[in-house]
């Protein structure tokens, strides 16, 4: 294969060229991740009147505080319960749709529409829904003899917060699975299909492997969404309670350093946040691009 | 087209003449829905009584937002003149010296009258410095009071024209109203667990919150609430819970609370005295009984006086043209007149903050007319402050409220009792009080 290679002559022109994209790199991305590492060793009065230096002890305060265990582990849990909950139903959304062939594009244009909402209106749709005084999903549960309060339980608020956040995500994960699926060939179901194989046995063995790479691509992306993307439903719905449940790290940054002033341990807070990232960014990058492949 | 533009132009030029000629004067604020409304109101008039100074009032959403934008307005350099800070933030603003401008010490450069005994005691007390200086404008000060249904009273068997003194009495009727089915509540309560049903219980009670007078002594202060009486009042309040007479709406302000009183489920409310007009706007179809907190009889037989909420105009330093301040000090003159002071609490159901303002509504016939509309001021003046029921003053201490919020939820969903709960606020606080006291000494 050929690929055209454009030479500049010029040295100044190709950094020129460059420059617009490098400088808001630099100034949205660069230096507020600089700003957070170095707030990040100082412990500093909110009005930033006077800063220490205080080296790693806002870090280390951070590790031995039973509450940011708490988050990590409820960070755990929701990200998990929204990729689970989010991609098993937009692939069989997706699936589903797949089979019908004229009214396809109709149902395509519906299960988009969530993704266009803004991630606080969602929050109070759902909070609305599952309100424990007026919702509608409380009352139907009492029927069920469920008392539905997640005011109080923190089981019911880990369950909304997972519900509003997956159904957010549930159209762009059924776009990609649409795709996935468009570009599995027939042909292969169809021989597996004279082997004898029933429309069960097909998805599994033919289909669901060969769409491993766009499942493996959106686990990723759904794991950094439920993470870092998900403040807005959760301030919300629960806000982080009852008793810390539902608060997950990103939230937990806001509420030490935005209501409770705390600027270092928020910021070193921020800091390994970032770390997560970059993991998550190499493991998508290096690990399932070369690795997953037929 | 054409017509339209050069309308533009000449408003734009209108509008530029006019703040030429007079100094701005940016006020940020968190007051919202009526409460909004007055305040706006009382910046315009204030600007109509003289032309050398505009009062331009910013909303800036709820409390905790307005004080994180004045905070990051002010490292930005981009801070306004005046701001108003809830009491929960009067520890972080006092501690913030170069970033505030005292009021007493405004007053004085701009040689404003100032008067400190002119006000209310329990207001000044609480934004004053150890040397007894007002460091903020007293502007809105509540304290909390019960709201009862006299209908849902009478429906239950109850006499509509008495409320619960003690909590054991209001336990009890609150069981009469659920059994009798005259509401599906008895009682609920906004800030559950910290203003009212923690910080305003233990000063009734004259039970410590912290050591050093409550945090007035200085940033060594550590947290006393977890004692045994409180401990037993969020058992009670779990009690009560199960036995569905009490009904929790929420950490914080409680969001669910004043809703649920208005659609009549719960028979009792209690809150902000300022939530007065809000309570007469809402009960639609029932009457409304006023009353003052409950107190707990098997602690006290005296009940001391409750401690305040609401806020304070804080000015800010590095205003570049000094005219600005000359106009905040001519501002907080006019604040401070008692038909202004009289007029706001009368509208809003905040505490005339004034002994003049108070003076003015009994004069005016005001308390006569407006029944139970002086139970707050009654409250909060009632015997000798104590070191208990002075206030609080501690830093971060909105981190703090987040916190006792998450532990009264833990005893409500029975996974701790009340003591436990207390313990764990109360260290876990403790180490963020140590953590503000690190960032704000030296």
């Amino acid at each position: 294969m050929q690929t055209k290679r454009t030479v500049f002559h010029s040295r100044v022109l190709p950094y020129f060229l460059l420059a617009p994209q490098l400088i808001i790199t630099l100034i949205f991305f660069v230096w507020p991740a600089a700003q957070a590492i170095w707030q990040s060793f100082l412990r500093q009065d909110p009005f930033g009147l006077k800063a220490t230096f205080v080296w790693f002890a806002n870090y280390t305060r951070l590790l031995d505080d039973p509450d940011y265990l708490n988050a990590l582990g409820a960070t755990f849990v929701f990200s998990v319960g929204v990729t689970v909950l989010s991609m098993g139903l937009s692939l069989l959304f997706a699936v589903c749709v797949n089979r019908v062939l004229r009214s396809g594009r109709f149902y395509t244009t519906l299960l988009v529409w969530p993704y266009a909402v803004a991630p606080a209106a969602a929050g109070l749709l759902w909070w609305f829904m599952f309100n424990p005084s007026v919702g509608i999903i409380p009352y139907l549960l009492s029927f069920l003899g469920y008392e539905w309060n997640h005011r109080l339980h923190t089981g019911d608020a880990m369950v909304l917060i997972i519900i509003a956040a997956a159904w957010k995500q549930i159209s762009y994960n059924f776009l990609f699975f649409v795709a996935g699926l468009q570009s599995v060939p027939q042909s292969l179901t169809e021989a597996a299909a004279i082997d004898g194989a029933g429309p069960f046995k097909r998805f599994w063995t033919v289909v669901f492997p060969l769409l491993s790479p766009t499942t493996f691509f959106l686990a990723v992306i759904n794991i950094t969404y439920a993470m870092f993307d998900t403040f807005g439903i959760v301030d919300a719905t629960t806000s982080g309670g009852p008793s810390q449940s539902t608060n997950i790290l990103v939230y937990k940054v806001y509420a030490d350093g935005f209501i409770g002033l705390n600027l270092g341990p928020s910021a070193a807070q921020s800091v390994i946040l970032m770390l997560i990232v970059v993991v998550l960014t190499v493991v998508q990058f290096r690990w399932i691009e070369r690795k997953v492949q037929y | 087209m054409f017509k339209k533009l050069s309308m533009a132009a000449i408003a734009v030029a209108l509008s530029a003449t006019s703040s030429l000629a007079a100094t701005e004067v940016t006020w940020w604020h968190a007051m919202g829905g009526e409460l909004g409304k007055k305040l706006e109101e009382v910046a315009q008039k204030f600007n109509e009584s003289q032309s050398d100074y505009k009062v331009v009032p910013v909303f800036k959403g709820t409390y905790p937002e307005t004080l994180t934008a004045a905070i990051a307005a002010f490292r930005a350099g981009q801070q306004p003149a005046i701001v108003q800070v809830f009491e929960v933030g009067t520890g972080t603003m006092m501690a913030a010296k170069g970033a505030v401008y005292p009021v007493y010490k405004l007053m004085a450069d701009n040689k404003e009258p100032w008067d400190p005994k002119g006000f209310l005691a329990p207001v000044v007390g609480y934004y004053s410095d150890a040397q007894g200086n007002i460091l903020s404008m007293p502007f809105n000060s509540s304290t909390p009071i019960m709201y009862y249904n006299k209908d849902v009273f009478q429906k239950a068997g109850l006499d509509p024209e008495v409320a619960p003194k003690t909590w054991a009495e209001l336990a009890a009727m609150g069981k009469k109203i659920v059994d009798s089915g005259a509401a599906a509540c008895g009682f609920t309560l906004s800030y559950a667990a910290t203003w009212v049903g923690l910080e305003n219980y233990s000063a009734i009670q004259n039970l410590p919150y912290g050591t050093l007078q409550n945090g007035f002594g200085g940033l060594k202060t550590e947290f006393k609430f977890n004692g045994k009486e409180q401990a037993a009042f969020w058992d009670n309040l779990k009690k009560q819970q199960d036995a569905k007479v009490f009904k929790y709406g929420g950490p914080g302000g409680g969001a669910e609370t004043a809703p649920m009183f208005y659609a009549q489920q719960c028979a009792i409310y209690m809150g902000s005295s300022a939530s007065r007009a809000g309570v007469i706007n809402n009960a639609k179809g029932f009457k409304v009984g006023f009353a003052p907190m409950p107190y707990d009889d098997t602690v006290t037989k005296e009940p001391k006086n409750s401690i305040i909420g609401g806020a304070t105009l804080w000015t800010l330093n590095g205003q570049k043209n000094p005219d600005v301040y000359k106009g905040v000090a001519k501002f907080f003159t006019y604040l401070s007149k008692p038909e202004v002071q009289a007029d706001w609490h009368q509208s809003t159901g905040y505490l005339p903050i004034t002994n003049a303002a108070y003076e003015l509504g009994q004069k005016q016939g005001y308390y006569e007319k407006t029944p139970g509309s002086d139970i707050a001021i009654k409250q909060i003046t009632r015997g000798t402050p104590t070191d208990n029921s002075k206030g609080l003053r501690f830093g971060n201490l909105t981190q703090i409220r987040d916190l006792i919020d998450q532990q009264f939820e833990a005893v409500l969903s029975g996974k701790k009792t009340g003591q436990q709960a207390l313990d764990d606020a109360a260290k876990a606080g403790n180490a963020i009080l140590r953590e503000f006291e690190a960032s704000n000494s030296n």
